[in-house]
């Protein structure tokens, strides 16, 4: 099934390419394999995709899992009261992170469903023309962030109700709710080094924001979101934006530092390589980088030591080249040989140094097996070549 | 007062730093290393001393749950191996700058 659907995707966009490059793409996409014996794990450069739970949500949630384990919405006995309590907490950590009101939380299974719920309004209150306006806070794939505060004054002045999924920006940039005039938000859980699985709903109220409920059975979450709330998780959510909130700063600069080094240190090792995004309205710890006359696919398959990704997580098993890299105009050649560098909390300035050393040995490696790469150093315009017909 | 005194603090960000020394996990370590080793260069020149008492209890806690969260974290890195960072000449003292974990070692990953 798979090899079908691959064959109908290849022969669609790619129309004559050889066959060693189909065999070379099955198994990029079929790269779902066991570590063998004795081989090391990797470094860990892909934050943006997730990131390890911080040691310290790992201690605020364990006594959840192991010893308080009652449901929330008990209310008879000791077991629903302390359990509910902690939730309350979590709810208020989370507000007291994005400059909310505890009661403008909805906890969610993740930013996915909190977006679902948001934009299910779109089809409830029908307006002559936009009702509702989602923006990414930070983009995922480029880094960069985008105006909110301007679009949610924007929206207001217009009567629109205002959506940001700020799963990637949430504990990386400061948010305040009230300032940007944002109407819904979604949260998640594992883009702040807290645990899977969770997320949380924004919603504002006052103006006070509708919503139809995606899932209903018990009522929990004022009926706008059954089920029981995972205490477990919610408390590691909450433990997650309190120190996102404390370590914001820091967090901030040492990313700062650690990307600066690593863009600084591959371009000067390396000529042709483009930072995708703008470079003043971003989020330094998303890093995407394309090597011109490199393959991307091929790179991150030669940079095996480090786990990287060559765009965004949701859509790396389909074989086109990042939608974001092509709107911003990028060309499709350095669409195709981009590389998201993700730097977080607890990368270290030598993950950094070991990365830029490998991933120059492998941009210069491939590059010298490739015929384009040696007409470009004879100084032949590639752009002004005209390939011919077989 | 005894419980901020300058002995007492040194002795408290020492333990930290002992303590920090034996996570298995090469980011955890380090992290830890180096957030107690900023967290207290940071805050040298605090003179207030109910600021100071704050930061002291905040220290201790984080030593507890150092504490508690290094034996949280040994048992599902049994086994556990990452790639090895080239030795840098430049080393901290005491830190070892390899990152293989071959076996549950409870000092820092030191068996390279």
């Amino acid at each position: 099934m798979m090899n079908r659907t691959l064959s109908r995707k290849l022969l669609g966009s790619m129309c004559g390419i050889s066959n060693p490059r189909l065999s070379f793409a099955q198994s990029a996409v079929n790269t779902v394999r066991e570590l063998e014996k004795d081989e090391p794990r990797p470094l860990y450069m892909d934050f943006q995709a997730t990131t390890p739970m911080d040691p310290r949500v790992l201690d605020a949630m364990l006594p959840y899992q192991v010893n308080y384990y009652g449901n929330p919405h008990s209310r008879t006995h000791a077991y629903g009261w302390e359990s509910e309590s902690a939730m309350e907490k979590a709810r208020k950590q989370v507000a007291d992170l994005i400059g909310a009101d505890p009661r403008e939380i909805v906890f969610t299974s993740g930013a996915t469903e909190s977006n679902n719920m948001s934009i299910k309004q779109l089809e409830e209150t029908i307006r002559p023309d936009t009702s509702l306006v989602s923006i990414m806070t930070v983009n995922n794939e480029i880094g960069v962030k985008q105006p909110i505060k301007e679009i949610g004054h924007l929206c207001r002045s217009k009567n629109v109700f205002f959506h940001t999924d700020a799963a990637q920006a949430v504990g990386k940039i400061p948010i305040n709710v009230n300032d940007w005039k944002v109407d819904l938000m979604s949260i998640s859980g594992h883009k702040l080094y807290g645990p899977k699985g969770i997320g949380a709903l924004y919603l504002r109220r006052r103006p006070r924001i509708r919503i139809e409920p995606l899932q209903s059975g018990g009522g929990q979450e004022r009926g706008l979101r059954s089920g029981t709330v995972p205490t477990p998780l919610a408390v590691g959510l909450g433990a997650a934006c309190e120190i996102a909130q404390q370590e914001l700063e820091y967090d901030h600069k040492h990313v700062t530092v650690l990307a600066n080094r690593l863009v600084q240190k591959i371009m000067a090792a390396i000529p042709d390589v483009v930072l995708n995004g703008d470079p003043d309205q971003r989020y330094p710890g998303c890093v995407n980088l394309s090597f011109a006359y490199v393959e991307g696919e091929s790179l991150l398959m030669a940079l095996k030591d480090v786990a990287l990704s060559s765009g965004s997580a949701c859509t790396s098993a389909s074989l086109e080249p990042s939608y974001v890299l092509r709107a911003i105009g990028t060309d499709e050649d350095l669409a195709h040989s981009s590389i998201r560098f993700g730097i977080g909390r607890f990368t270290t300035e030598d993950e950094v140094d070991y990365t830029v050393e490998k991933c120059v040995q492998q941009v210069k490696r491939l590059r010298e097996m490739s015929p384009l790469w040696e007409m470009v150093q004879e100084g032949i315009d590639i752009k002004s070549i005209k390939w011919t017909q077989h | 007062m005894a419980a901020s005194s300058r002995e007492h603090v040194l002795s408290l960000y020492r333990l930290l730093l002992k303590e920090s020394k034996k996570f298995p996990s090469y980011n955890y370590r380090t992290y830890a290393l180096r957030r107690v080793r900023d967290a207290f260069r940071e805050n040298r020149t605090v003179e207030d001393p109910k600021v100071v008492e704050e930061l002291v209890k905040r220290a201790r806690d984080g030593l507890a749950l150092i504490q508690r969260q290094k034996w949280s974290s040994i048992i599902p890195t049994i086994g556990l191996r990452q790639v090895k960072l080239p030795a840098c000449t430049a080393s901290v003292s005491g830190v070892h700058r390899c990152v293989c974990v071959r076996v549950c070692c409870s000092v820092c990953g030191g068996v390279c």
